[in-house]
């Protein structure tokens, strides 16, 4: 903890506001993450924690305030800008593209390292084969960290796996562009409490061999977030109500009203 | 359970151990399927556009459209892919010579090489379409447009008095303006999204077809003739005589609509089997995600709209050179409708499914004449019990495979 502590933001959110007509999806959060840290965001439902995903990811513009990622302005960056900062993401509901081979599905994670050019794609046949060859390689290893099954399937269309193993190819495509920040939204969604429990082992597996991989994870299951995280923060109505280890967010009295109501 | 099962045949090691006696001879059995599949293709094109007697076509029909779904049943179909696939070259050899068989049983009728022509021009738009609806996700509907933005850049060309400019030249002019006049829906195509981007392309092709028919320089209603093509010092006009056979002065045009549409095939085969092809598909699939990894919508969208709409261009300015004379209704709401139901049709993305598609849609009305006016209702419906059949079209697009290489 305390060298977590030390360690240098990767994320910097300061006066945050994501505003839907007159309301507030976000107001004027203040958010630091740390390089290495696993960082639980929490709250009752439209607290605003995926509003914050979509933000940070460039999907939504920011009304008012800015994010840092790793001392640069991203405020204002597109979408598609982001993924090669070093920032990467699932979504809620599995967004995998299912007719397509999983291998298709995870290569498209590491767009920095695949030819742009029409030239380049149509006529210089062995670039592709080198670089399928290379991310081939590259998206084996990742998905045998998962499930050794997973990595003999690559070639098989997205939409002929389970739940879980869509999930872990979604965490794959996230893990192929090297990523300095993961950002996991709900996770265990659609999953039985076994299969996820399995699927945040795994993903804590992958980030300690990786390192300075920063996570960010949304998520409803508590049992997991106190097992896994760092730190929490607890978000309501778009502000950080709490902030701290999950035993102290848990025991905080706010927290409790806002989860449970007025008694 | 199918899935499971064709998984297992992907597994079969192909580079890394020696290949097994019993997988190359069942690769070689599977291009001999593929091969004489071809050639019953290639024989029953060539009976049915050359075929007079109504009721002999009809059966013709009705026997493909079992064979047809028997094949599907029985998995031939999987074999003649497997089989093209695993032999690239020997592929390509068996269907130049199909097509120049189906050329010299046809080479002195004129309708059934216009036909054929015809046909191909249509394949070659729609692979234009599978570019930009099958792997973008973009709705055209306004496909015929573009067709005749080619066309009457060939005629207008051919107006312009004391310039002369060669037909190959004509061409690819043909597919270049129907892509700048392309870059004035791009605005509006990227900024809508399914009904509405349709309903966008819907009212350019309206507008297209209007601002012809008031146009007096491009003819008005009354359309414009144009001269034959002559291309390297060959005119079109004259017979064709090979190998002590006299072919019908149309086959320079099927020829030369075979090299545009085997040319549109490779683009989007190869287009398919690169990282161009499966940006696209996330495009179609997903934008969100795929912006969030780091795509580009706008330029990959742009790419794929630019790419379908030079195909149409230039086929657009040979099927006016063929035909002689175009007019705006060569090129309206209908034909758009009806180069995207062939793209339907065929198995919306799947390249190979717009030759089969195309040939029915051109083909079958004009073959049933002796229904007259019901002819159309009987096309539609058949239409629609393909659909029913086989939901997916005629082939139904596989899923890319690019670790296992091309034995897909």
């Amino acid at each position: 903890m305390s060298a977590l502590a030390a360690a240098p933001a990767i994320l910097e959110a300061k006066g945050l506001s994501v505003r839907f007509g007159g309301l507030f999806a976000l107001n004027a959060l203040d958010l630091t993450v740390r390089r290495g840290e696993v960082l639980g965001l929490i709250g009752p439902n439209g607290s605003g924690k995926t509003t914050f995903f979509n933000v940070t990811s460039g999907i939504y513009p920011a009304a008012a305030g800015t994010i840092v990622l790793d001392g640069r302005d991203i405020t204002r960056e597109p979408a598609h800008a982001l993924a090669g900062l070093g920032l990467a993401r699932t979504f809620q509901r599995s967004r995998l593209c299912l007719p397509l081979s999983v291998f298709d599905n995870i290569a498209l994670g590491a767009q920095e390292r695949l030819p742009q050019g029409v030239i380049d794609n149509l006529l210089r046949r062995r670039t592709l084969t080198r670089t399928v060859a290379a991310l081939a390689e590259e998206a084996r290893d990742l998905a045998r960290l998962f499930n050794p099954d997973l990595a003999q399937r690559l070639d098989e269309p997205a939409v002929a796996l389970g739940m879980i193993d869509r999930r872990r190819v979604e965490i794959c495509r996230a893990l192929i562009g090297r990523p300095k920040i993961l950002l996991l939204d709900e996770p265990s969604a659609g999953m039985t409490h076994d299969e996820t429990n399995q699927l945040i082992d795994e993903i804590l597996d992958v980030q300690r061999s990786r390192g300075d991989l920063t996570v960010i994870i949304v998520e409803h299951e508590m049992g997991l977030i106190e097992r896994i995280t760092d730190r929490c923060v607890v978000l309501n109505y778009g502000r950080k109500i709490c902030e701290g280890h999950f035993r102290e967010v848990a025991a905080d009295p706010t927290v409790r009203e806002a989860y449970l109501g007025h008694s | 359970m199918l899935m499971r099962h064709r998984s297992t045949q992907d597994e079969v090691p192909r580079d890394a151990l020696p290949m097994a006696a019993g997988v190359r001879a069942r690769r070689t059995s599977d291009f001999a399927v593929f091969a004489a599949v071809v050639a019953a293709c290639a024989g029953a094109v060539a009976f049915l556009v050359h075929a007079e007697d109504q009721r002999l076509v009809l059966s013709t029909l009705v026997a493909c459209g079992i064979a047809w779904f028997a094949a599907a049943r029985f998995r031939v179909i999987a074999a003649v892919e497997r089989g093209a696939a695993g032999h690239p070259w020997p592929t390509r050899l068996v269907l130049v010579v199909a097509c120049l068989g189906i050329l010299v049983v046809l080479r002195e009728d004129n309708f059934g090489l216009l036909m054929l022509a015809t046909v191909l021009i249509y394949a070659t738009v729609c692979l234009g379409l599978t570019i930009q609806l099958g792997y973008a996700g973009l709705s055209n509907f306004c496909a015929a447009a573009f067709l005749g933005c080619g066309g009457y850049t060939a005629a207008a060309l051919g107006q312009a008095e004391g310039i002369a400019i060669p037909d190959l030249a004509g061409i690819l002019l043909g597919g270049a303006v129907a892509v700048a006049i392309g870059s004035l829906l791009v605005l509006p195509l990227l900024r809508t999204r399914g009904h509405y981007a349709a309903l966008t392309t819907l009212a350019f092709g309206v507008m297209f077809n209007v601002f012809l028919d008031a146009n007096e320089m491009l003819g008005g209603p009354q359309g414009l003739k144009l001269a034959p093509i002559t291309l390297f010092g060959w005119d079109f006009s004259n017979d064709l005589s090979l190998f002590g056979m006299t072919f019908s002065f149309y086959a320079n045009y099927v020829l030369l609509c075979l090299a545009l549409t085997a040319a549109a095939l490779a683009l989007v085969g190869l287009l398919d089997r690169s990282w161009i092809g499966i940006r696209l598909d996330a495009v179609r699939l997903d934008e969100v995600a795929a912006q969030v990894f780091g795509l580009r919508i706008a330029r990959w969208k742009i790419l794929a709209f630019t790419l379908g709409n030079v195909l149409a261009g230039m086929a657009g300015a040979i099927y006016a050179k063929m035909t002689g004379f175009i007019a705006p209704n060569n090129f309206t709401l209908g034909d758009s409708l009806m180069m995207v139901s062939i793209v339907i049709l065929g198995g919306i993305g799947n390249r190979w499914g717009v030759l089969p598609a195309a040939l029915i849609v051109v083909l079958l009305p004009e073959k049933l004449q002796f229904i007259q006016e019901y002819r159309l209702l009987l096309f539609a419906v058949l239409v629609i019990l393909v659909l029913v059949l086989s939901p997916s079209g005629l082939l139904p697009r596989r899923t890319r495979t690019l670790v296992a290489g091309r034995q897909a």
